[in-house]
């Protein structure tokens, strides 16, 4: 186990030095810059663009931007952003928590529907129920988000006047049953889809557990299928459900940039649209950076606690 | 929070009576003890909460750091300059006590040494007086080498700033440059106790909590969400009369007017109300919908270096075959005033008497015909061996453009002329591209005025393209010599009756050339709750909010 993680964790930092080089360069040949954005602006001159270039350092060769950018993130600077003038870590700690509260809801909402609606078509195979599970999945999955957003604004905002039509909360009215108020339609919107993949992969993992000899063994035994399910089924059917958890824990951080823009959450998604329309290079780089160690720390994870589950896997 | 409902309980039937006996004692009393005037003060006591919403996310609060038209919204509500543009293009004393002038002496004659004295009641959000050393430190940070200041045009030319007395400052300018009166009234004033003490002003903690003399104060702000401001009761000018403002960010335009509809979002600040949703906005109850002049004209610009460009006729046919009304109406669901002129339609320096362009195909035609341009073969006419044939370029993705640049291609097509469309995302589009000039023509929309100055310098003196070396955004490449002669007679002319004789010759002679083909001047639709008072939209300034000090909320 300390040989496995010690090898994995040199990769990793190989492969988060691969991901800022190849970063740092892409972004920084995308046309425009940070002071595109005053391009068409009659208030700044040519010669103000000129000063600021030099002053922000954009006119310094790329390869001692990178080396200057890597030193002091080696040293635990991530830069500050050019938008605002905060640190990097502020500006996505500050991001972090509207995510999470988002991505986590409708995770779990997901995830239990998703689960539930797997497991009754896989022991329901072809039935009714099976169909309609089918068939709403390629439903959910073809909707685009944002069409499905503003239409749940519509209906439930608008027309019933039931839900908010986005923000987080009434400004004014910071209260827990508020907040709550304000998560149900984007969570259920962003749900949607996930419902969708949870569902179909919940379904083929319990089709396939129900065919192992072990079940057949229990049924032989003479269990009852509920407990066969229960026992033997569900938890086998989960295993891999681990993995795929672990490989979307970073998206729950990352955020959900469509739904984030319609119901105007102020997550991660939304500042890495803003930083990226606006090149705002220290923090697309902060984010690029944080999302990188997200997926190869929780992948990590993901390893070691299906090895911990399943005794057939074993780390070396 | 606004709402200050009385308390349902706990309180006893003894202090109940207590509290309405006192309360109507007050009211019996008050008007004779304390007269008229208190009771005034009782009126303008600020209420309740008004919310912006803007498409864009202001982020720069410090006002001398290079910063988006965004953020001058929290700007002009937190801060004050000196002057202030009102919406009739005049400008008025601000933090000033008067506006210097030639005629009261606070600019000699030869405009080269300003005085300017400054009101004496003005305190920071801190409680700290603010005095001319202010001033001198604002005007001082701004061209601070080290300073990652906005536009330090104007201010670069202050020299031997002296402060007189706590109310009088003076300095001399090195050359003469009306402009920066204007330029003075976009210019907001910080605290030299609070910045001046800082380290570093770049990352001074003051950029993220500021502190200005303005109707608001700095409450908070969250990230990515909004920023909220609170009533200053000290403030020395008229107002406030809400008690909180809060400028709440909207990525989507879609929701933007999603939100004003349900009730969200009182303003609806940039980027306004999209022209598609204007005639189902006007509809909705409780809501005050107006078109209002913006500042920026829409056009199709030409690159004179162009050979098929150098021909005046060839200009002046292209904007004849252009059917302007129709492109407003069929296409910007008529959301545009008409105009010949770089210059906005509120401006003082407007001339409503330039030629107006009529659409007329035989005309454009025999104007061609008249020059010497002779269709070819291919029905695409020619001159000279140059054929009579351009691109035309805007931001890719644009569909209104798009829909513009199909029907030009199409009539011009019909007087012989060849225009193709190639369009370019606006990192490229507004790059190199549009500012070094290697366009034919570019269609765009386009402020030509800095601080609502008429001085056009920066757009058509001779020595303002990139391409040719110069600093500024004469991207036409536009060269006359008797435009150069006027804009810096112009500069140097201080009164406002004289700089507009000087700015309608421009625009006469403007019109005659046609750098550029006007097709509409920028219309604005604005939305606000109808309970909303005291709103005034300032084409004169970059942001609706220039002036929420006089918003009241109706009883």
């Amino acid at each position: 186990m300390p040989g496995f993680l010690l090898k994995r964790i040199l990769q990793s930092l190989v492969l988060l030095l691969i991901v800022s080089v190849i970063g740092f360069v892409v972004l920084n040949l995308l046309p425009g810059g940070p002071l595109a954005q005053f391009g068409l602006d009659s208030s700044i001159t040519q010669a103000d663009l000129d000063r600021l270039r030099e002053q922000l350092g954009l006119n310094r060769p790329l390869y001692v931007q990178y080396l200057d950018w890597a030193w002091r993130l080696l040293q635990g600077d991530w830069g500050h952003s050019f938008r605002d003038g905060a640190p990097v870590l502020e500006v996505i700690a500050r991001h972090l928590w509207a995510t999470f509260l988002l991505m986590g809801s409708s995770t779990i909402i997901a995830v239990s529907i998703g689960a539930w609606i797997g497991i009754r078509s896989a022991t329901h195979r072809g039935s009714t129920f099976d169909y309609a599970a089918t068939v709403g999945a390629m439903i959910a999955l073809s909707i685009p988000t944002f069409w499905f957003g503003l239409v749940g604004i519509y209906v439930f905002s608008l027309k019933l006047g039931w839900l908010p039509a986005g923000n987080m909360y009434t400004i004014g009215d910071e209260t827990v049953l508020d907040y709550l108020h304000h998560l149900i339609l984007p969570s259920i919107v962003l749900a949607l889809v996930h419902v969708a993949i949870w569902s179909r992969y919940m379904r083929s993992a319990t089709l396939d557990v129900m065919n192992q000899d072990f079940v057949k063994t229990a049924r032989a035994k003479g269990l009852s299928e509920r407990r066969i399910l229960m026992k033997h089924v569900v938890g086998n059917a989960l295993l891999p459900m681990v993995t795929l958890a672990g490989i979307q824990l970073p998206s729950v951080l990352t955020g959900a940039l469509v739904t984030e823009t319609v119901f105007t959450w102020p997550g991660m998604g939304r500042l890495f649209l803003d930083s990226l329309g606006y090149s705002d290079y220290p923090v697309v780089m902060g984010l690029l950076m944080f999302s990188a160690i997200l997926v190869i720390a929780s992948n990590l994870i993901a390893d070691i606690a299906v090895a911990l589950i399943d005794p057939r896997i074993r780390l070396a | 929070m606004t709402d200050k409902t009385p308390p349902k309980s706990g309180l006893s039937r003894r202090s109940a009576l207590r509290l309405m006996a006192a309360s109507g004692l007050a009211t019996f009393v008050a008007p004779h003890f304390l007269g008229g005037a208190a009771f005034a003060q009782e009126d303008r006591e600020p209420k309740g909460r008004v919310v912006v919403g803007m498409s864009q996310e202001p982020t720069v609060f410090n006002p001398l750091m290079v910063h988006n038209e965004v953020d001058d919204a929290v700007h002009f509500s937190v801060f004050d300059a000196l002057f202030r543009i009102d919406p009739d293009g005049v400008i008025q004393p601000n933090l000033a006590a008067e506006v210097p002038s030639v005629e009261n002496g606070g600019i000699s004659e030869d405009g080269l040494n300003w005085r300017v004295r400054l009101r004496d009641d003005v305190k920071w959000h801190d409680g700290k007086p603010f005095t001319a050393e202010d001033v001198k430190y604002t005007l001082e940070l701004i061209v601070d080498p080290k300073f990652l200041s906005w536009r330090t045009g104007g201010h670069s030319l202050v020299r031997d700033l002296t402060v007189v007395s706590p109310t009088e400052i003076t300095w001399r300018m090195e050359s003469e440059f009306a402009p920066y009166l204007a330029f003075l009234a976009e210019t907001f004033m910080v605290p030299k106790h609070i910045l001046g003490a800082a380290e570093d002003p770049n990352t001074a903690p003051f950029n993220q909590s500021p502190i200005g003399t303005g109707a608001f104060k700095w409450s908070n702000r969250v990230p990515g969400d909004r920023v909220e401001l609170v009533a200053n009761e000290d403030y020395f000018g008229e107002g406030p009369f809400i008690e909180e403002l809060i400028f709440k960010y909207i990525p989507d335009m879609t929701v933007l007017y999603t939100q004003f509809q349900s009730g969200d979002v009182d303003l609806v600040d940039q980027s306004y109300i999209t022209p598609d949703h204007y005639a189902e906005a006007k509809e909705l109850p409780d809501r005050t919908v107006t078109l209002e002049p913006g500042s920026s004209i829409e056009g199709i610009f030409f690159n004179l270096e162009r050979p098929q460009f150098k021909d005046p006729a060839v200009r002046e046919a292209l904007y004849a075959a252009l059917d302007r009304q129709s492109i407003i109406d069929g296409i910007y669901y008529g959301v545009g005033t008409m105009t010949e002129t770089f210059m906005p339609p509120l401006s003082y320096y407007y001339d409503p008497d330039l030629p107006k362009q009529e659409f007329n195909l035989d005309k454009a035609r025999k104007i061609l015909d008249d020059a010497g341009w002779v269709p070819g073969s291919d029905g695409i006419r020619a001159k000279d061996g140059v054929r009579l044939a351009f691109a035309n370029s805007t931001t890719s993705g644009n569909h209104l453009r798009e829909q513009v640049q199909q029907y030009m291609q199409q009539i011009y097509r019909e007087i012989g002329v060849e225009m193709t469309i190639s369009n370019l995302p606006p990192a490229v589009m507004w790059g190199d591209f549009w500012t070094k000039s290697q366009f034919d023509t570019a269609m765009s929309g386009v402020t030509f005025l800095i601080a609502s100055d008429p001085d056009v310098t920066n757009r058509f003196a001779s020595t303002s393209s990139a391409a040719k070396g110069g600093q500024g955004s004469n991207t036409m490449q536009y060269s006359n010599p008797r435009v150069d002669e006027l804009l810096k007679e112009g500069r140097g002319t201080f009164g406002q009756e004289e700089r507009k004789k000087i700015y309608t010759e421009v625009q006469q002679i403007i019109r005659e050339d046609l750098p550029f083909l006007p097709i509409f001047a920028y219309t604005v639709v604005m939305g606000r709750k109808s309970g909303l008072e005291g709103f005034k939209f300032n084409p004169n300034t970059r942001t609706p909010s220039w002036h929420a000090a006089a918003w009241s909320w109706k009883d």
